[in-house]
């Protein structure tokens, strides 16, 4: 059977933990250790909505592996701007291609896309909806820098539109992770998401305040409050900036606190925070490479 | 049951206060419809202000002890499946009565399956299944309280159901 990767949902914690373990040996050829494990295949890039570093970490993941890599190009030039389906694009590239790496702007889409597809999907992004790879490097990250288990995390910012930390706290759910959510009464997670984190007997715990929980966890987690989220301009005003990760805020932290970021970030890190020991946010953004490194081989190699 | 038979039925004190038009001889009630239902009953089942069917409807019928229930009646028509998956949505207690010469043949509860193809639209405007893409809305079913994810993008529809009935 296909091993589509559509969203978190989708795995147990074993699996998890297997592509971690995965992503662990792959470290070395991230750093640059010759490999040509997926030598002889492709892979197609299919991104109908700017990224660079998820685009840039696939391809330089199926690279290092010895792969190729084609590329959709931008959308405006494409069959897509004649009108094609999704599903007939994903056909036709299918027939290329070994797996495919979509990024899609509608909700649904990859798992849409997984239907008509005869490879595997690697879901990039989907709207509002899933992230998985992303959620697999935090994860990952986690492991790596601090400890999955018996784990305190507070994640910080836009929990009601962002999508990475939708992701991130379910899967944080399946490791009974004690999770303290922070944001502005307008940006707090939506009560659905709750709802299921609770069924998977998350500890969940919300405020509105930053300063007073750092003493009491083991990673920050802080998010961007997107500005297009917003339909009123002035709602975004009232939010913008609340949370600010400076030096002086760090002075309470414990030693082993470590701070998370997806990138990019805006000012919701000062940059003077970088040269802490508590930033980890670079090196989150290396272990994407291992991570979809783990993703990329499970999805092709020959067994 | 012949028909005189049936009218005799009707002057019978236990049942007039419930048949308060004529018996029908084939067709199908449905009973015990969540009061407030009956008219998105008749909208599930295509009938409008221009049908030829003759149909009875009746609204906010006392039954059991306080509750109420609608009710509606028509003749020579037997429901499909997916017309009876879809009043499972609205009215998750009904039952389909199945009328042959005036007798009720057959009688089951709805039921609400453990998925929907093709009966609600997805409410998140953004879903894959709302464009040109050749998909059909999928849901996975919450019996109670009645709650149907779309199996594209999550979303949950909890309330509002009938407006979202394809
Ligand atoms: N020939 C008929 N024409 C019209 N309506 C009928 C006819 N026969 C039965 N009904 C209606 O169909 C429904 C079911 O009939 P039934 O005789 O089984 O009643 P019941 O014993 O009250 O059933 P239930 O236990 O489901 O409430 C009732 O609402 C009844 O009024
Ligand atoms: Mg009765
Ligand atoms: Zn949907």
């Amino acid at each position: 059977m296909l091993r589509h990767i559509i969203s978190m949902k989708d795995f147990s914690n074993d699996e998890i933990d297997i592509i971690l373990k995965r992503a662990k040996d792959f470290e070395p050829i991230a750093r640059g250790k010759k490999s040509s494990l997926l030598s002889g295949k492709i892979l197609a890039t299919l991104f109908y909505e700017p990224s660079t570093r998820t685009r840039l970490s696939f391809e330089t993941a199926m690279k290092r592996l010895g792969g190729e890599v084609i590329d959709l190009g931008p959308v405006e030039k494409s069959s897509v701007a004649k009108g094609e389906t999704l599903a007939d694009t994903i056909r036709v590239i299918g027939n290329y291609a070994d797996a495919i790496v979509l990024r899609h702007p509608r909700e649904g889409s990859a798992r849409m896309a997984a239907q008509f597809s005869n490879v595997p999907i690697l879901n990039a992004g989907d709207g509002a909806g899933h992230h998985p790879t992303q959620t697999l490097l935090d994860l990952y990250t986690i492991m790596r820098e601090s400890s999955l288990s018996n784990l305190r995390i507070a994640l910080v910012g836009d929990l009601k539109y962002g999508r990475t930390v939708h992701s991130l706290a379910y899967a944080l759910s399946m490791y009974h992770a004690d999770m303290t959510l922070i944001s502005p009464k307008q940006l707090q997670m939506p009560d659905v998401i709750k709802k299921d984190l609770k069924k998977q007997g998350a500890s969940i715990t919300e405020t509105t305040n930053m300063e007073d929980v750092l003493g009491d966890i083991d990673v920050l987690y802080v998010t961007r409050i997107q500005k297009e989220r917003f339909p009123d301009p002035a709602e975004y005003q009232k939010v913008a900036g609340i949370y600010r990760v400076t030096v002086e805020l760090l002075e309470k932290a414990p030693d082993n606190l470590i701070i998370m970021h997806p990138l990019p970030r805006l000012d919701e890190i000062d940059p003077a925070v970088d040269r802490t020991k508590y930033a980890r946010y670079f090196e989150q953004s290396f272990y994407g490479v291992p991570v979809r490194m783990a993703l990329l081989a499970m999805a092709m190699e020959v067994v | 049951m012949k028909r005189n038979e049936a009218e005799n039925k009707i002057s019978d004190g236990s049942l007039k206060k419930e048949m308060r038009v004529r018996p029908i001889k084939h067709g199908t009630v449905i009973d015990h419809i969540t009061a407030g239902q009956a008219l998105n009953v008749l909208k599930i089942l295509g009938i409008s202000g221009t049908t030829t069917a003759v149909v009875s409807v009746a609204m906010n019928v006392p039954s059991g002890v306080l509750e109420k229930k609608d009710i509606v009646k028509i003749e020579d028509r037997e429901l499909k499946e997916t017309e009876v998956d879809r009043i499972s949505l609205i009215a998750p207690d009904a039952t389909i009565n199945i009328i042959r010469d005036f007798e009720v043949i057959d009688k089951h509860r709805v039921e609400l399956p453990l998925q929907l193809e093709g009966v609600m639209k997805c409410d998140n405007p953004n879903c894959i299944s709302n464009t040109v893409e050749p998909v059909i809305s999928k849901f996975t079913v919450n019996k109670k309280p009645v709650e149907l994810r779309c199996i594209y993008c999550d979303h949950v529809i909890s309330e509002g159901i009938a407006e979202h009935l394809i």
